[in-house]
């Protein structure tokens, strides 16, 4: 485990001073003027941007051609795991540390040993933490109004709101035991950067697709 | 209704102001797709309802990553390395 990721930080490494040299002075410029733009408004408005996608789709195609190396090819569902698993590590270093959620996903490999045994202790201390919190708090909401509404928010105490707030939690990695706020904000983040993974990722099957048709019917 | 901003129920762990829990929902309903076209300024979506459809969009988008995982490492056995350094030279000059 340390090994791989001992093997991939020089991949990153170099490939940002490659990417350094190759891209235009210009274009660097352009793309960190974009970031701080992108930035002052909203995070993630800079998944969005088209510097963002390129960025990410190099170290993609760094990390990917990493898990090609592996001359003994496993069955489908290992490579298509391997394969979800480099997007995700790469997505994670596009983010560069700002979020949670990218600190989570390169921290998680380091600690996927540790993390079978952790995950029986603290699946029972959530299901504490949720009981405890659905009786106390749902015993006083309700005496108030019964509708659901935004405006219940503060409370945070309402049964259904804090379940799909652990649900939450549990889907954007690294925010098991967050509060509420800082789970909202690093799922509008997490959304926003699958969003980007989805579309880079399409884009690289549909050209490798395409240059394969290509390929085996100028072969053929 | 005055009681709105005094009374803190859960004390330390909450200090977060109800306009900021709000404007944190408001902004991501914008982001899913579902609820976008229905955003009235009048019309305030229960946030029960926005987390759950965030739930399920994050859990459809993983499901969308993981399709294209395999598709990808499909695709990949088949091209050899010259096609990959073109790609990644596309890329990086478009």
């Amino acid at each position: 485990m340390a090994s791989t990721i001992i093997s991939s930080s020089p991949v990153t490494n170099s490939d940002r001073s490659k990417r350094r040299k190759k891209k235009k002075s210009a274009a660097a410029a352009a793309a960190a003027q974009q970031f701080k733009q992108a930035e002052g408004s909203s995070s993630h408005a800079r998944w969005r941007t088209e510097s963002q996608q390129q960025i990410y789709s190099s170290k993609l195609i760094q990390a990917l051609s990493q898990v090609q190396l592996n001359p003994s090819s496993p069955s489908a569902p290992c490579r298509g795991r391997a394969v979800r698993e480099a997007a995700d590590r790469a997505l994670a270093v596009s983010a560069r540390g700002r979020s949670r959620w990218s600190r989570a996903i390169l921290t998680s490999r380091i600690k996927l040993k540790f993390r079978k045994q952790q995950r029986r202790h603290q699946i029972k201390q959530q299901q504490r933490i949720v009981s405890a919190a659905g009786g106390g708090g749902g015993g006083i909401s309700r005496a108030r109004k019964p509708r659901v509404s935004v405006l219940r928010l503060r409370g945070k105490s309402l049964p259904a709101v804090q379940r799909k707030v652990r649900l939450l939690g549990r889907l954007v990695p690294g925010c098991k035991k967050e509060p509420l706020p800082v789970i909202l904000e690093e799922a509008t983040d997490y959304i926003a950067a699958l969003e980007m993974q989805v579309r880079a990722m399409t884009a690289l099957a549909d050209l490798l697709s395409g240059s394969n048709q290509a390929s085996a019917g100028s072969s053929g | 209704m005055s009681s709105r901003r005094s009374r803190s129920r859960q004390s330390g762990s909450s200090r977060i102001s109800e306009d900021q829990l709000l404007d944190l929902v408001t902004k991501l309903q914008q982001l899913l797709p579902e609820l976008r076209n229905s955003r009235r300024a009048d019309k305030q979506v229960p946030a029960a309802k926005v987390l759950q459809e965030t739930c399920n969009y994050i859990r459809s988008l993983h499901r969308e990553v993981d399709d294209l995982s395999e598709r990808l490492s499909g695709l990949l056995e088949t091209t050899d390395s010259a096609q990959a350094a073109l790609i990644r030279s596309l890329l990086n000059y478009n």
